[in-house]
């Protein structure tokens, strides 16, 4: 609703505009003032500039302490604080160069309009002033590339040894989601034995395979250093999760990979927020085709108990689905390859822990 | 030079004369050229309307050829964007009245989410390309360069014929694509495969990314005629006198802007070749790995990566090939309405090719969070952050230049100051992406979308109306309307920062770019009356364009009768007659004796002194060193 005043208001002052040009060209011809050359309109474009300089800059300052709330979202990452520090510093760098440039723009505008009998100052170059302009952003760009570059190569370095490890694949259109089970190791995956149940295409050949679960939702424990690694089946997504600050691509054929360190748990984030359904979110952020608007995972960050409470109740992929177990166990033995004919019986029974190994 | 270059329909008068030499050479056999000006004009009378009007070889025609293709463009760009701005506006709002013109595409009153999809794909290819580079870029570089280095016309006139007809060609079939079944291509304008290489993915990718590809490879064939002819004729055909630091900055610009195009189209090319092969011929440059469709494909040890290093080699000079016309007419204009030298001419040209040659070693700006190797983040952000320098030197100069100057607000001046606005708006917010760390969150999303929405795409689109406003009388013969000028500037002004403002926040925010509807994500919901205010600004905003294509045409056949020289300007276009024939000047091309920029010299009568005006003219207004050359 605000948003149609003010665009009213916009329109309504055009149409003012409009008429006082028009009107100006008739009283200066009944005044005898006109001339085919600089008449009146350019006093009222270099008052229009003043004008779009204070009310412009006042509407800017407005909407955008109005807004500041809802573009900060709560951030729960280690590295996510420190990069809020970088972004807010840099926007008041150039929020002072803005300023300054802005307001000489228009000042200069509205002051060296035309006067008759005035004559423009001829000054063609000046070396001195050149090398300070030329200096003193490269001395602010230095700095703010320093900054940056320490922090991307902190940021993007290795994880620490104790990571969480978690792994994400992109599929036209969600996440799935695996962990590396008992054992720590992500089992071998290979494209060619994906199908309906087996959407991971895990390799049970492979014996770290055998303990590797799958989710839903991506859970997390708080405090603790977090790898996701990423893989994408199909076209490229990006794992993007704004309240950690973390985002990278999920390229076919090339596994990818993202530390953080969550700083708050989704129970602490929804009593702080005062929101009880309130979720840390993954999006997809690399267009991937009709619903790629609607790829999204909800990401869980535990206390680390919880968190290791949860990881001993799940059950492996193996177990879940012993006829993909029994399939490859089948293969191995006659060396054919029934995989893509298993049979595609959704939620088996569980079978008894490990017992069948 | 002259016999290098065959020329069917032009007479051996256009000629180069003069060169690369910096000293004014003393006029000779001059009443030759005369004699054969005289005689082509006489061919030209007799010329079939076809090769007149059609598939003539006379820059300015050509120019006009590109002006008024590019505006068509302009509009069907500018409706695309209107309507995935009323799905982005009002995502719960029903679109079935929109069922007659796009049929299918609306299922039960909701807009496709793949067509949205194709929406911003061919807003964005259309805008970049055949908008902003071949609208902007060819219509001011054709029209321009002869007209100010003092040439009867390119160095081919045939050549730059062609490079109208193949843009023409690229755009009727990139035009036919948006009629197709599966629709046009969807993968957005920057078609990473594999998306872009797999119809299973998208329908977008059928038929449509084929049209797509092969109307991009004639475009690049576009793009190579004209810029080759542009550099030849710069470095060829410059009239006697022009030495290459007495061209206005205008010429700087194209000719730069000429050769990044020349040295970054082919690698686009390459890569859209080696596209069709991943499409068509089963090859793996770029897919490796692909469950799609209940199938696994075949293709192994391709890189999606690499394709992104393709396209952003040309995909980063591409901003700059939009850009860097603008900048040159839009420090032409500033300097001719302040009445004022541009303020350090050689720290203007000299930040045009540091910015020249920056842009091709940055590209990877736009891949920090693909999983290329962080090492390479830090040399390109470094890079990159150091085009700061070089931009932030033109802005001060620009600044300089209105300084105690003299100011006429005519309607191209007004859309060079909001350039120069613009370009500082959009220009600083690069100075966080260019930055790796903040890159990580801010990278695809809305923040990106107003930054280079602001320094590439309003300004750039300044520079062309501020180009069109000032260039129009020499063009047409006529002034477009003054009035509507100022109102068309303050409505679109008032517009793009109406729109792009805001859409800071909704991108500092996290809201991704190229999303159908934020809807799902309880992060990105904070912003439904913010969105419905741009799209609100947007619309209007665009609708504003029309009072400026109505002041065009209406201008063409109704406009005030111009002059030679309306806005007393220094260089030699405004030598010519008010409607330039074929071959540009009735008689002799005029030398050149000095740079052009001599606004309110100090001692001279009046307030310009055109640039083939020689020094023992003006005793009164030489400054020492000009003395010199004087006698």
């Amino acid at each position: 609703m605000t948003a149609l005043t003010i665009l009213l208001v916009l329109v309504l002052l055009l149409v003012v505009f409009g008429l006082l040009f028009r009107l100006q060209i008739f009283t200066s011809i009944f005044s005898g003032t006109f001339t085919r050359d600089i008449g009146t309109s350019n006093s009222v474009n270099a008052i229009l500039m003043l004008v779009f300089m204070i009310g412009g800059g006042a509407w800017f300052a407005y909407s955008f302490v109005e807004n500041f709330s809802k573009m900060n979202p709560p951030i729960a990452s280690v590295h996510g604080h420190q990069m809020e520090r970088m972004f807010w510093i840099t926007m008041a760098v150039i929020g002072v160069a803005f300023a300054i440039t802005q307001a000489l723009l228009f000042w200069y505008a509205y002051k060296y309009q035309h006067k008759e009998g005035r004559r423009a100052y001829f000054f063609a170059h000046n070396n001195t002033i050149e090398v300070i302009w030329t200096i003193i952003p490269a001395i602010v760009m230095a700095s703010l590339i320093f900054a940056g570059w320490k922090a991307w190569t902190r940021i993007t370095g290795p994880a620490p040894k104790n990571s969480v490890v978690v792994e994400v694949m992109g599929k036209q259109f969600n996440w799935l989601v695996r962990y590396p089970g008992r054992d720590m190791k992500l089992g071998v995956i290979n494209y060619r034995m994906i199908d309906a149940v087996n959407e991971w295409g895990f390799d049970l050949s492979d014996k770290s395979s055998l303990d590797d679960f799958t989710t839903n939702e991506i859970h997390v424990p708080k405090g603790v250093p977090v790898l996701i690694k990423i893989r994408s089946r199909d076209v490229l997504h990006a794992v993007y999760m704004p309240h950690f600050r973390v985002q990278m691509y999920a390229v076919p054929g090339m596994p990818t990979r993202f530390w953080f360190t969550p700083t708050t748990t989704t129970d602490e984030m929804r009593a702080k927020l005062g929101n009880p359904k309130f979720n840390y979110e993954l999006a997809c952020n690399q267009v991937c085709g009709g619903s790629h608007f609607a790829m999204k995972a909800t990401v869980i960050v535990d206390e680390p108990d919880d968190y290791q409470n949860w990881y001993a109740a799940q059950q492996s992929f193996a177990q879940k689905n012993p006829d993909v177990l029994a399939a490859f166990k089948q293969k191995a033995k006659s060396m054919v390859t029934p995989v893509a004919t298993a049979p595609q019986e959704k939620e088996a029974a569980p079978v008894p822990l490990a017992a069948s190994y | 030079m002259s016999d290098m270059t065959p020329k069917p329909n032009l007479s051996p008068g256009v000629q180069t004369q003069g060169g690369i030499g910096s000293a004014p050479v003393p006029a000779t056999e001059h009443g030759d050229h005369i004699h054969h000006h005289e005689h082509d004009e006489h061919e030209h009378h007799d010329q079939h309307w076809m090769w007149k009007y059609v598939f003539s070889q006379d820059h300015k025609q050509i120019a006009k050829q590109f002006l008024i293709t590019g505006m068509l463009w302009a509009i069907i760009g500018g409706t695309l964007s209107s309507l995935f701005r009323l799905q982005l506006g009002w995502p719960e709002g029903t679109m079935e009245w929109l069922k007659p013109v796009l049929g299918g595409w609306i299922q039960a009153g909701k807009l496709n989410p793949e067509f949205y999809l194709a929406l911003v794909t061919m807003h964005g290819t259309i805008m970049v390309f055949f908008v902003l580079t071949a609208g902007l870029s060819g219509t001011f570089s054709n029209f321009l360069i002869p007209l100010q280095v003092g040439a009867r016309d390119m160095a081919s006139g045939f050549m730059n014929m062609l490079s109208y007809w193949f843009f023409f060609l690229s755009s009727i079939i990139m035009f036919s694509s948006l009629f197709i079944e599966t629709g046009p291509a969807a993968a957005g304008w920057t078609i990473y495969p594999p998306l872009s290489a797999l119809p299973q993915a998208i329908p977008g990718s059928g038929a449509g990314m084929t049209l797509w590809l092969v109307s991009m490879v004639f475009f690049i064939v576009s793009q190579l005629l004209g810029g080759v002819n542009y550099v030849t004729t710069v470095i060829n055909m410059r009239t006697r006198g022009m030495s290459m630091s007495k061209l206005p900055l205008t010429i700087w610009a194209f000719f730069l802007t000429a050769i990044l195009g020349i040295l970054s189209f082919p690698v686009l090319f390459s890569a859209a070749l080696l596209l069709v092969f991943d499409r068509s011929f089963g090859t793996s440059f770029f897919l490796s790995d692909i469950y799609i469709a209940g199938q696994a494909l075949s293709n192994q040890g391709g890189s999606p990566v690499l394709f992104q290093h393709l396209f952003w080699f040309l995909g980063h000079p591409e901003v700059y090939i939009v850009i860097m016309p603008a900048m040159g007419m839009v420090s032409e204009v500033l300097a001719t309405n302040a009445r004022k030298p541009i303020f350090g001419y050689r720290a203007m040209i000299g930040s045009l090719i540091g910015i020249s040659l920056l842009s091709f070693v940055v590209w990877a700006h736009h891949m920090f969070v693909t999983g290329m190797n962080p090492f390479l983040g830090s040399v390109f952000m470094f890079l990159t952050l150091i085009i700061a320098v070089p931009s932030g030197v033109k802005v001060f100069n620009w600044l300089a230049t209105l300084w105690r100057g003299n100011i006429r607000f005519t309607a191209a001046m007004l859309f060079a100051i909001g350039f120069v606005s613009l370009f500082i708006s959009g220009g600083l917010t690069g100075i966080i992406l260019g930055n790796a760390t903040l890159d990580i969150q801010m990278h695809n999303t809305y923040f990106v979308v107003a930054h280079f929405h602001l320094v590439m795409g309003s300004s750039a689109f300044f520079g062309l109306f501020a180009g069109v406003y000032h260039w129009f009388p020499k063009m047409f013969g006529r002034m477009m309307d003054e009035k509507l000028g100022y109102i068309h500037f303050w409505l679109t002004f008032c517009g793009v920062y109406l729109v792009f403002m805001p859409m800071h926040y909704v991108g500092i925010a996290g809201f991704p770019r190229r999303y159908y509807a934020w809807t799902g994500f309880d992060a990105f919901s904070q912003f439904a009356d913010m969105n419905k205010f741009i799209s609100i600004a947007a619309i209007i905003a665009f609708l504003g364009q029309f009072i400026f294509i109505f002041n065009f045409f209406y201008s063409i056949f109704r406009g005030r009768r111009a002059t030679e020289n309306p806005w007393n300007s220094t260089t030699l276009e405004w030598t010519t007659p008010v409607e330039p024939g074929h071959g540009n000047w009735p008689g002799e091309i005029p030398a050149v004796y000095r740079w052009p920029y001599d606004y309110s010299k100090p001692g001279s009568d009046v307030d310009f002194i055109p640039q083939n005006v020689p020094y023992s003219q003006t005793q009164s207004s030489n400054l020492p060193y000009e003395q010199e050359l004087a006698d």
